[in-house]
């Protein structure tokens, strides 16, 4: 229960200025531009964008500014001005087999159409602190090779030939929106990756990372993990073909699992799918394991493991939401905390008196015992 | 040139480049604003492990602008639609007005050949130099051959 309290202002304005000095820092140092957070931290700005569900750069790198790093702030933050904003239009999907590739890397296969292209990562780093990046110094340019990369196509459809794969296919659904309409549980599997893609990417990887420690086993392999820029195309009532209205930086991840099969179908691999904005491998690694761990049912294993749970899962995968409600905690509950301390005097005084006459029945009704 | 192409080719396009380009042909007509420019956002939406039913992923931000050209044609001039990923007011309405002009018997050809070929140019430049970084990155495998 919340009571109205009024007061506080100047303490709040007092406290926000506070709040903007700290985040300025020492005037010694300059101030840190927008445009450097998004040029410089990318992957900061790729999280923000994905969780926050919007993708536009600059908001992100702005939100990552104002809110001094905090990225579940920042994520609150693109978040609700996204909440300001029509829908012009929903794009085609996107063709991400048509990607203009920066990476692209299969665990499956070593030899594979257009090869194994590492591309900008943080893989092979020797995880060793490099002091250089405290002094200033020149980066150099990118090497270039002599002939651009040839086209690579999807590595799951090549195994696709001998049917050992669960094939994916289009029916022409409609998806469902959460942005539209709560999610109502049980959700199909759209709902379930819109809500995964938007999830939080320390949770998605707890979870993925119990399904391999035996919660809910699903024995994965990294069929293909890509990341690159894809065109993206809308449809618009003055025209009769979609229309591009710029590319998009995507990450994608196609897990390879273990078997399922009926007496109808043989045995045959099965499949979990992770997409997100910006470079976010990570998360589209532990988003796939999750897609795959909420199949369960579907697929008719016996859930065994918290990451099988879809009501669980998902209703507790957005940042936003269990921020919120773990802050509202920090807001006035004086009214309901003074009833909780006049029941426990009372439980007291009762617990003493009958200590005192050990013997006698206790008192108390069986409902103010519960409450 | 289709109006798809031509609107993938200006949206692709830095502003800046756009901008330059455009005062560089020397068009510039009366024209009103129809609609917007206003920004919104599209629902991208993704398959199914790439090739499967569509989901929602999640929004971007999307700026549209409609033009008139106000070229005393009689019951109004060529309309030109213009759309633009990101917040950039006059990067949708300049595609939205070269749209318009492209339409012009007098003027599409020389926006075809001395705006659009050259700007599609400039993308195939940067893309391949784009994937020649990445084909740098690409591994040479060899396999170590153990005893004879």
């Amino acid at each position: 229960m919340y009571v109205a309290v009024k007061g506080g202002e100047q303490a709040i304005a007092n406290a926000h200025r506070w709040l903007a000095d700290r985040r300025r820092g020492s005037r010694e140092s300059a101030e840190l531009e927008v445009a450097q957070v998004e040029g410089q931290l990318r992957l900061a700005v790729a999280r923000v964008m994905a969780e926050a569900s919007l993708y536009d750069p600059e908001l992100a790198a702005l939100a990552i500014k104002q809110a001094s790093g905090d990225m579940v702030e920042a994520v609150f933050l693109l978040r609700a001005y996204r909440t300001t904003l029509p829908r012009l239009a929903e794009t085609v999907p996107l063709d991400t087999a048509a990607m203009h590739i920066e990476r692209r890397v299969s665990a499956t296969y070593k030899d594979i159409p257009g090869g194994q292209v590492l591309g900008p990562t943080y893989d092979y780093t020797h995880r060793l602190l490099d002091f250089l990046q405290l002094a200033k110094g020149e980066t150099p340019t990118p090497v270039e090779a002599e002939e651009m990369l040839a086209t690579c196509p999807q590595i799951l459809e090549l195994l696709d030939d001998e049917g050992l794969l669960e094939r994916e296919a289009d029916d022409g659904s409609e998806p469902y929106d959460i942005t539209r309409d709560p999610p109502d549980f049980p959700v199909d599997r759209a709902t379930r990756l819109q809500m995964l893609a938007r999830g939080d990417e320390g949770y998605l990887l707890a979870l993925g990372y119990s399904t391999q420690r035996g919660y809910g086993r699903n024995h994965p392999f990294a069929g293909e993990i890509r990341l690159g820029r894809v065109a993206v195309e809308i449809e618009v009532e003055e025209c009769e073909v979609p229309m591009c209205i710029g590319e998009i930086e995507i990450s994608e991840c196609q897990m390879i699992n273990q078997f399922g099969g009926s007496r109808e179908v043989a045995p045959q691999f099965t499949r979990g799918y992770g997409l997100a904005f910006g470079h976010n491998e990570r998360k589209t690694m532990a988003m796939a394991l999750v897609d795959r761990a909420l199949r369960a049912e579907e697929l008719g294993e016996t859930p065994t493991g918290p990451a099988q749970q879809a009501e669980f899962v998902l209703a507790h995968a957005d940042s936003v939401e269990s921020a919120g409600f773990v802050s509202h905690l920090k807001l006035p509950h004086y009214v309901d905390f003074q009833s909780e301390l006049e029941l426990l005097r009372r439980l007291r005084r009762e617990h003493a008196a009958r200590r005192l006459q050990p013997d006698e029945q206790p008192t108390t009704a069986p409902e103010e015992q519960q409450a | 040139m289709t109006s798809a192409r031509r609107q993938r080719i200006l949206a692709l396009t830095p502003r800046e480049r756009l901008a330059e380009h455009w005062a560089r042909l020397g068009i510039a007509p009366d024209y009103r604003c129809v609609r917007g420019p206003e920004t919104g956002m599209a629902m991208v939406r993704g398959r199914m492990g790439g090739s499967g039913k569509a989901f929602n992923l999640g929004e971007m931000t999307l700026t549209r602008a409609s033009v008139a050209l106000d070229d005393g044609t009689p019951g109004g001039g060529p309309l030109g639609h213009g759309w633009v990923k990101g917040r950039d007011a006059h990067h949708a309405e300049l595609i939205a007005l070269a749209d318009a002009c492209a339409q012009r018997d007098d003027w599409g050809q020389r926006i075809d050949a001395e705006l659009l070929t050259p700007l599609e140019a400039a993308l195939h430049v940067e893309q391949e130099a784009h994937g020649c970084r990445a084909a740098a990155t690409r591994v040479d495998f060899f396999t170590m051959v153990r005893g004879e």
